[in-house]
């Protein structure tokens, strides 16, 4: 929380990439005190990992420094207290957290916990789910993957190349 | 007003922090100006999100969805809800999968108008435009 905050005031880009990594793993620490030790992994791996080197990528290629917003931040205040005041009304119909007895424990998730030994044979019941009752979407997100890859490869392909052509016009202007 | 008594407020407590840490997300998306500013923000939103998932899965007193290596399973044992923790390893991915292709698009956005934030692209946006309409206007029969 107190990272979350800092995120919003500081003003180095780089020092904001590095408080999101940070984010992250702690993020990751909580997914273990909640049991999903997989979550933890993957969060701990993509999250602190692969998106701050992503970050730190475009930093390198853009600049580090973010200028003083020009509009005041009243209405954005208003607009997120709202949101938030909804989500909270929200909430105060959910089960009390930890209860056996709430809704989500009572359909597929027991079921799956009670079948998957005999059915898959895997010790780890994520991992049965994940790739035997839910295997279309692991292959839908793999179909997400693939796209997003052909899409920055599509956005960034001949970046070199344009900067080195876009250099040679400006140069030829100054000549001339 | 008699529903709030001390165990519920507990028992919400993990709700309104997650909410809490999605409207710090909303916020920077929302008023920020920066791009890149902005993708961290929507992670954080996203991560929040993950947590009210994770937390809903969690069963009081149970450990983590993983049977014994010789499957010889003891009743007692209580276990969290493995499906929320499948569904957030999938969104785990596309979101870094959609935060990439994002900061992909202002590394172009920054080639082409020399900057990420978001009131200086405006600002070069209305004044192509302006240029535009007094270019063509006239042809078109309009201006004065």
């Amino acid at each position: 929380m107190v990272n979350a905050i800092a995120v919003v005031r500081t003003r180095s880009l780089f020092a904001v990439a590095m408080l999101s990594g940070a984010f992250s793993l702690l993020s990751a620490l909580l997914f273990v005190t909640l049991d999903a030790v997989d979550v933890a992994f993957t969060e701990a791996a993509v999250g602190g990992g692969i998106s701050t080197v992503l970050l730190l990528g475009t930093l390198a290629l853009t600049t580090r420094f973010e200028r003083h917003a020009e509009h005041s931040p009243f209405l954005p205040l208003f607009v997120v207290i709202v949101t938030g005041a909804a989500i909270i009304y929200g909430t105060l119909d959910m089960p009390n957290f930890g209860d056996p007895s709430a809704p989500v424990h009572q359909h597929v998730g027991p079921d799956y916990l009670a079948r998957s030994p005999h059915e898959i044979g895997v010790p780890n019941v994520v991992t049965a789910i994940l790739a035997s009752y839910r295997g279309y979407d692991t292959m839908g997100e793999t179909a997400v993957v693939f796209a997003a890859g052909i899409g920055v490869m599509v956005l960034l392909s001949g970046l070199r190349r344009r900067r080195r052509r876009d250099g040679s016009i400006e140069d030829r202007e100054e000549d001339g | 007003m008699d529903q709030f008594t001390l165990p519920f407020i507990i028992g919400h407590l993990n709700y309104w922090l997650f909410t809490l840490l999605m409207m710090t997300g909303l916020y920077i998306v929302v008023a920020k100006g920066n791009l890149v500013k902005k993708i961290v923000g929507l992670n954080m939103f996203q991560t929040s999100v993950f947590m009210l998932y994770i937390s809903m899965g969690k069963v009081t007193g149970g450990t983590a969805p993983i049977f014994p290596i010789d499957m010889q399973i003891d009743p007692d044992v209580v276990y969290s809800n493995p499906l929320p923790h499948v569904l957030i390893l999938t969104a785990i991915v596309v979101g870094i999968a959609t935060t990439a292709l994002g900061l992909a698009l202002i590394v172009r956005i920054r080639e082409e108008y020399h900057t990420i934030e978001e009131g200086l692209i405006q600002k070069i946006e209305l004044e192509k435009a302006t240029r535009e309409i007094r270019e063509f206007g006239e042809v078109m029969g309009g201006g004065e």
